[in-house]
């Protein structure tokens, strides 16, 4: 972790010349604001942390796709750091079927990073089942943002 | 505190119980194959003799009454307001106030430990239908009254009872994102709840072993840790893992005799069903597919299991050999079928099921057929079975709101479909386990 802070340190510095670097997509730097490349924030406001699936569902659609292959190009970019891809469903689900479909989840994405080039020994997976929810809610929307397979960073 | 496991019970005599009256007005019997049938009308007179005999009449009123088969008659109503434990009761009042049964007892102190006499009058008959004698330790009074409660429920019903049993759990506290998730275990009617884990991190689906000296469960390890299964003693709280794999392992149960555990593991997406010794930790895979196969769960003779599995598309029953292959599919209604349980007796296997409108807890017979629903809602799952296999237990789930967690609650219900409660627990609670009656 301090290495992690160190690095974050150095790129905060160089924020202001990335910043005016406009290389990038309009959205991503209009997010760059507050963020330093190459950190988490960066990951998950300019890059996307999550892709979503389809109820009961672990294949990864193409919006998924598109996230995933931006996710792989960041993570060729810092390979410092260790990934762990976390499934999860919605509430519209038993307990324990539950965390093998966010294990399956998990899976699929992990699989998808690895063909695109990300070593096998830096992916890990975890299924948190039902048991994370984010957002909380008990509405379409809530559950279509809930079946997810999130790309954390250590 | 939890109860020695022996030597609770010094000693327990049967008073002389007169024979089953024969006459057809009997009212304080229950036909329970019959359909339909009127609560039994009981008076439970406070024990006399010691401070506790008041708190065990109220034991085991509650225990009668939230069975469902029991009216009880409250104390205001009696006319014979002093009745001694060991004479008969002037059963002309007993008859106007419309009791059945009435329940006497007494208690006296005996060099350190308590000596209990009770007594069921079967008012209707004017003759004793059962009388139990126990002593022991003064703390053990709760327990008493639940076999106590046990001894009425088998004399009126012809059934074993099931109040002298516990509840495993899971605790449910704090942020509907960041929730804490605890085993842990209470008696049958709420009381004396303590917990199994720290919450250090989430801890799911506790089983009882046979014995009720051991659970089993599921829980993540720390930092991002996979979830494994452990394995945990009740009293001094010492657990272990149950076999460490690469991949996740969940969803276990105990089988029948206790000498085996059947879980869950996954690999690379694909969730298959193994089989583990207890005392050897020998695995032996159960199942080979691609799919997922989960919440398996032993036939009561530990011949067969009971698992599901979305191999043919969607989560459906299947059962197997429990020594794996014969694999056959028994649901085929609309739906999805989830969490089999096989009833303790053998009949019916209990189910959630996920359709267009909900979720519902049934029960089907065993071969598939006579599928009816006992519970629904927004979110009810996780059936378990009392010992006797007349009770179900399960989880009701309530829809969040304004981003917090919907209640979870536990509730009961008859096999029937009739008499559901809710089970008073000290936080949310979800996946009961129901655990057999304490050894005696």
């Amino acid at each position: 972790m301090s290495m992690i802070k160190a690095l974050s340190a150095i790129a905060a510095m160089f924020l202001i010349a990335a910043c005016s670097n406009s290389n990038d997509q309009q959205t991503a730097s209009a997010a760059t604001t507050s963020v330093a490349p190459g950190t988490v924030g960066d990951f998950r406001q300019n890059v996307g942390d999550r892709v979503f699936f389809d109820t009961d569902a672990s294949t990864v659609r193409e919006d998924g796709r598109q996230t995933l292959n931006r996710q792989a190009e960041w993570l060729k970019k810092y390979p410092n750091y260790q990934i762990t891809v976390e499934g999860h469903c919605d509430e519209r689900g038993t307990r324990e079927y539950n965390l093998a479909l966010g294990e399956r989840r998990a899976n699929a994405a992990r699989q998808y990073l690895i063909a695109q080039g990300i070593p096998a020994a830096r992916l890990k997976t975890v299924s948190y089942g039902k048991e994370r929810p984010d957002p909380v809610g008990s509405d379409e929307a809530s559950w279509a943002r809930n079946r997810r397979a999130v790309t954390a960073l250590e | 505190m939890m109860l020695p496991r022996r030597t609770t019970l010094l000693g327990g005599a049967a008073l002389a119980t007169a024979g089953i009256a024969s006459t057809a007005r009997a009212q304080l019997t229950i036909d329970m194959t019959r359909p339909s049938f009127e609560p039994v009308p009981i008076a439970i007179v406070d024990f006399k003799g010691d401070p506790v005999g008041a708190q065990m009449a109220g034991v085991i009123r509650n225990n009668l009454q939230n069975s469902g088969l029991f009216r009880v008659i409250p104390s205001s109503a009696y006319i014979q307001k002093d009745v001694d434990a060991t004479t008969p009761p002037r059963f002309p009042d007993w008859r106007s106030v419309g009791a059945a049964g009435l329940v006497v007892g007494q208690v006296t102190s005996v060099g350190g430990n308590i000596k209990v006499d009770f007594r069921l009058w079967d008012v209707v008959t004017s003759q004793q239908a059962t009388g139990l004698s126990f002593t022991s330790q003064p703390n053990n009074w709760r327990r008493l009254s639940h076999i106590i409660s046990d001894a009425i429920y088998k004399r009126v019903t012809g059934e074993e009872g099931y109040f002298d049993t516990r509840i495993a759990y899971v605790s449910e506290t704090g942020a509907a994102t960041n929730r804490t998730k605890r085993v842990a275990v209470m008696d049958q009617d709420g009381a004396n709840n303590r917990y199994l884990t720290d919450g250090k991190t989430i801890a799911l689906t506790p089983r009882f072993s046979p014995t009720l000296q051991e659970i089993v469960y599921m829980a993540y390890g720390e930092n991002n840790g996979p979830a494994r299964v452990y394995l945990q003693n009740v009293d001094s709280g010492r657990r272990e893992l149950l076999g460490n794999f690469p991949g996740m392992s969940f969803a276990p149960r105990f089988s029948p005799d206790g000498t085996k555990v059947v879980m869950s593991i996954s690999e690379n997406g694909r969730t298959n069903i193994y089989e583990m010794d207890v005392r050897g930790r020998q695995l032996r895979r159960l199942t080979n597919s691609p799919a997922i196969d989960t919440s398996p769960c032993y036939s009561s003779d530990g011949s067969q299991i009971v698992f599901n599995s979305d191999r043919g598309g969607t989560q459906q029953l299947y059962v197997m050999s429990a020594s794996g292959g014969a694999e056959r599919r028994i649901s085929f209604g609309d739906g999805r079928y989830a969490t089999p349980v096989w009833s303790p007796r053998g009949d019916f296997i209990a189910f959630t099921k996920i359709s267009s409108g909900g979720f519902g807890i049934g029960v089907m017979r065993s071969d598939g057929s006579g599928e009816r629903m006992l519970a629904s809602g927004f979110l009810v799952e996780g059936p378990t079975w009392a010992p006797n296999g007349r009770v179900l237990m399960f989880f009701r789930q309530q829809p969040s709101s304004g981003g917090r967690a919907g209640a979870a609650s536990l509730h009961q219900v008859d096999i029937t479909g009739r008499f559901e409660r809710q089970v008073p627990t000290p936080t949310d609670a979800s996946d009961p386990a129901w655990s057999p009656l304490i050894p005696q």
